[in-house]
């Protein structure tokens, strides 16, 4: 069988073999000790034709109920909202998909200054002074951010709320093992961080305090109350955020945080089962040279031409080995420019009238569900596009429900809430219309 | 092309937009009603105002100024720059893989679960592991979660003694940094002449202090690790597991398995051996076999198969949690899958046999022109040395930007550390007999020039949109941002 990416023909590997004086391609593996030369032939299957291949993947994908033909109202971390079309345009120039980390500068202008426009742009949302190119996703970001805490601060105790994505938290319990980290988390008090709790804990080894807003019951935090508790004692502030909620949310940096971090997902990039998203790392000018991953820089040319490389690499892993401040080494650069793409087009004004429309179909869709008996809300603190409800029956009965008219609820909160068993989290964003709302408002009455 | 672009902020002029939203649909409320004054924003942000065909021609203006494998040869070593399929990025893009929820009712994802369990399952049978986590976003993420399992498995067995990992002297920068951030303390073990892990000098770190030992193999000088039973053994015998690093498995696809050799956790880069896309830097993904040693200490959830479908088996009391949210990096699972279906196991093992042709007919016809420190067999990629340039004044610096002038991106260039000048080449399976002969001409050609006008190569790039740029400068004085002027 022939293979459409392989293009050696018999000819060329004659003449290959013959200039390297061999007769047969298995002499180029016997460095390879007999005993542990794959002898079979791997059991994985056969090779399909494209057009083959196209029907089995479609195949595939049809056993997926996808938001084309579901109305999702799904969130907690993952949403659904208005991709322009001229993003997957954009990301589908393979000048941009198919080139590698650009440490070859001289050509790869185009990749480095639009990762330096990206970065401006979540140093503007953020109102922090600089941001790198990317993380893998926002949980881990805000992982790496309690590494950056604690090895700025020289202290080891993380306070994070526990109304930051669930998700997050265990990612950190994971890495806090690795860095020997102590991690405290902080109840939620409804629905937002106990700050009572909060301020008792922070102490004299607190590195850093976590918090999220809109935090994952969709709830926005005090982050003036919280600033003061983080600094009392030296350690850092650090909120995870959504972007898209920036538009019209005064930006952490304003209220003093040292690092900002989420995910750039709800803008440009579609929710694909949870990955590849883009994580964000932001920070002051002070924690600058901790930051992990690649940072893109302006300089100039030998003529004097401006011109962006990746700057400040001594903190890298490449560089520094077992003296990193991380060993990240990729990024998500194509979905860092998919965001791009996605703020440019939205601009100034875009950003703003989307963020309110998000608050503003969400407001409207709680107070239409709350005047269903039986539904009742469960915590009454402003919110962006997600809020948590109590339901009239359980969350599996509802969901079941719902399925059958095509409908995907809300997250199931006691899934990492024992205390909030029978409370779901809903996300309405500009892309759920009034009648759709109505929709899921006549299923719940049925239950009622 | 210009040497200096605008960047979008300069061309923004207020009132200009490339959105289209609706209306509200639903009853319009002030922001102010609904959220608390003091939360709302005073300034808004600083973002571009252009209409649709400004941004395009933008960003159609910044793909002109970068280089990918589509535009050209890309023989960067241990990065397997091949083709990316088309394909690929078209059923990536289905509604059905794209626009899904990663909390969506298992029963409404049953072809996403049933791709990565079958997926799964291909990764084990070709590294010869017994269980695969698909959730490690990136290979530096895999051999942290690697390494992690490893900490917890000793732990699990009352074993805290075990704080170094040992990593050769060759390997990538994120093998040690891996070690540090997983808690361990890294020791280098030296190469020996051969290019290989010094097999008397690793008896004499190996100890009751070793927790693993990471490798690579074949190793980032191309060379197969032909002692690499015996090495098992040692690490073994004193303890301690082994952790393959999967960069280079574009070498061994049906050839050899890290399972086979006796690695008991193995990463692979679906960006390279797999071929889905680098992205200019990422998205990547890091899937990470298992030997069953290690099963219990996987990261959850992983698919399973049982009578009513495929679903998320959170039933590993021992795992070490979660390492990335939701599912992975599920978009470019979708690609390798594709490509593994594309491919079969033929296919796979014709790769890393064209792929280890490809790189030892490059090394023979260079091998007059440059020194070649190990001239041996190599696997998919070799290494050059700049040293005989060196002397006529030319660093491998220059004849890596020389080579920009031809449309060719450079190797890998003073990588590994152990070898001066270093050139890494790695020319991959997906090129052709003509790229390559290419290739070797214009790699000929700079040798000459060297000798006979070692300016042409100390002043490249000469066609590039900007000349060399000052680096010092950059990360002395650091402007990360634009800022309005």
């Amino acid at each position: 069988m022939k293979f459409r990416y392989l293009p050696m023909t018999e000819e060329d590997r004659q003449e290959m073999l013959s200039v390297l004086g061999i007769e047969d391609v298995d002499a180029l593996f016997s460095d390879i000790p007999e005993n542990i030369r794959f002898q079979g032939r791997l059991q994985i299957p056969e090779p399909m034709a494209e057009p083959q291949l196209v029907r089995h993947m479609n195949r595939l994908a049809g056993k997926n109920l996808s938001f084309d033909q579901a109305v999702s109202f799904l969130g907690a971390g993952a949403y659904e909202h208005y991709i322009p079309s001229v993003v997957h345009h954009v990301i589908s120039r393979s000048e941009f998909y198919t080139a590698y980390t650009p440490y070859q500068p001289e050509i790869s202008q185009g990749e480095l200054q639009a990762i330096f426009e990206f970065q401006t742009m979540i140093c503007e949302l953020t109102g922090m002074e600089v941001a790198n190119s990317s993380m893998y996703d926002g949980p881990t970001a805000l992982s790496e951010a309690a590494g950056v805490a604690a090895a700025a601060s020289g202290k080891k105790k993380i306070l994070i709320s526990q109304a930051v994505h669930p998700e997050a938290r265990a990612i950190l319990a994971t890495q806090a093992k690795g860095l020997g980290l102590k991690v405290v988390e902080i109840p939620h008090a409804e629905g937002v961080t106990d700050l009572g709790q909060l301020s008792a804990q922070s102490d004299e080894e607190t590195a850093a305090v976590i918090v999220q807003s809109p935090n994952f019951f969709g709830n926005l935090e005090d982050l003036a109350a919280i600033e003061p508790i983080a600094h009392k004692h030296k350690g850092k502030m650090v909120v995870s955020t959504n972007p898209l909620a920036l538009g019209i949310l005064k930006p952490p940096g304003e209220y003093g945080a040292d690092i900002v971090v989420g995910d750039a997902q709800p803008m440009g990039i579609s929710t694909q089962f949870g990955g590849p998203h883009c994580g964000f790392f932001a920070v002051t000018k002070k924690l600058m040279r901790k930051v992990p991953g690649r940072i893109v820089g302006q300089t100039v040319d030998e003529k004097g031409n401006r011109g962006f490389v990746l700057t400040l690499q001594a903190r890298e892993q490449h560089i520094r080995r077992e003296k990193a401040t991380s060993n990240i080494c990729s990024n998500q650069a194509l979905n860092a420019l998919a965001a791009a793409v996605y703020m440019t087009a939205l601009g100034k004004q875009g950003i703003q009238e989307v963020a309110k429309l998000n608050v503003n179909k969400a407001h409207y869709a709680q107070q239409r569900l709350i005047r269903i008996p039986g539904v009742e809300p469960l915590f009454a603190k402003p919110f962006f596009n997600e809020f948590a409800l109590r339901l009239p029956r359980p969350a599996a009965e509802v969901k079941k429900a719902l399925l059958e008219r095509n409908i995907i609820g809300g997250y199931d909160l006691g899934r990492d809430y024992p205390e909030l068993k029978g409370a779901v989290l809903l996300a309405v964003t500009e892309v759920r219309t009034k009648e759709e709302i109505e929709e899921l408002a006549g299923v719940l009455e049925g239950l009622a | 092309m210009s040497a200096s672009k605008a960047l979008i902020f300069e061309i923004s002029k207020p009132g200009r937009v490339a959105y289209s939203l609706p209306e509200s649909d639903v009853p319009e409320a002030e922001l102010a009603d609904l959220l608390p004054k003091e939360m709302l924003r005073e300034t808004p942000a600083e973002l571009p105002e252009v209409s649709e065909l400004d941004l395009i021609r933008h960003y159609t203006e910044l793909s002109r100024r970068n280089h990918g494998i589509d535009n050209g040869f890309y023989p960067l070593g241990s990065c397997t720059m091949k083709y990316n399929p088309k394909i690929n990025e078209d059923v990536a893009r289905y509604p059905g893989f794209a626009k899904i929820h990663p909390y969506q009712p298992e029963e409404t994802v049953q072809g996403a679960l049933q791709l990565m369990y079958e997926l799964q399952q291909d990764l084990a049978e070709i590294t010869g592991m017994d269980r695969v986590t698909l959730q490690p976003a990136a290979g530096a993420q895999g051999e942290w979660t690697g390494l992690m399992m490893i900490k917890a498995y000793h732990e699990s067995r009352g074993d805290t003694r075990r704080t170094k990992v040992i990593v050769p002297d060759s390997a990538h920068g994120t093998n040690p940094a891996s070690a540090t951030v997983a808690g361990f303390e890294a020791v280098t073990v030296q190469s020996n002449e051969q290019g290989l892990v010094d097999v008397a000098a690793l008896k004499e770190v190996v100890g009751q202090d070793t927790a693993a030992l990471m490798l690579t193999n074949p190793n980032t000088l191309g060379l197969f690790e032909k002692d690499i039973k015996e090495i098992a053994d040692i690490v073994h015998q004193a303890g301690g597991l082994l952790y393959y690093d999967g960069a280079n498995a574009n070498a061994i696809l049906g050839k050899s398995r890290p399972g086979d050799m006796g690695f008991d956790v193995v990463h692979l880069n679906l960006h390279k051996t797999f071929t889905t896309p680098h992205g200019g830097g990422g998205p990547g993904s890091g899937p990470v076999g298992v030997k069953d040693v290690l099963v219990p200490f996987l990261p959850t959830p992983l698919v399973e198969k049982g009578e009513e479908g495929y679903y998320f088996s959170y039933d590993f009391p021992h795992t070490i949690g979660r390492v990335k949210a939701f599912h992975g990096n599920f978009g470019m699972l979708v690609r390798a899958y594709t490509y593994i279906r594309t491919m079969g196991p033929d296919g796979l093992r014709e790769v890393s046999e064209n792929a280890v042709l490809n790189a030892n007919y490059l090394m023979k016809k260079l091998e007059p022109y440059f020194e070649v420190p190990y001239p041996q067999v190599c696997k998919h990629e070799f290494v050059l040395s700049g040293n005989k340039q060196k002397k006529l004044g030319v660093r491998t610096l220059d004849m890596a930007k020389r080579l920009l002038d031809f449309n060719i991106h450079p190797p890998t260039i003073y990588f590994p550390l152990i070898v001066d000048e270093c050139m890494m080449i790695e020319p991959t399976e997906t090129e052709s007999k003509e790229t390559l002969d290419h290739f070797i001409d214009v790699m000929i050609r700079i040798a000459k020039e060297a000798e006979e006008s070692p300016e042409t190569i100390q002043e490249a790039p000469h066609h590039t949109v900007v000349q060399r740029l000052d680096e010092v400068t950059a990360a002395r004085k650091p402007v990360v941002r634009w800022q309005k002027g």
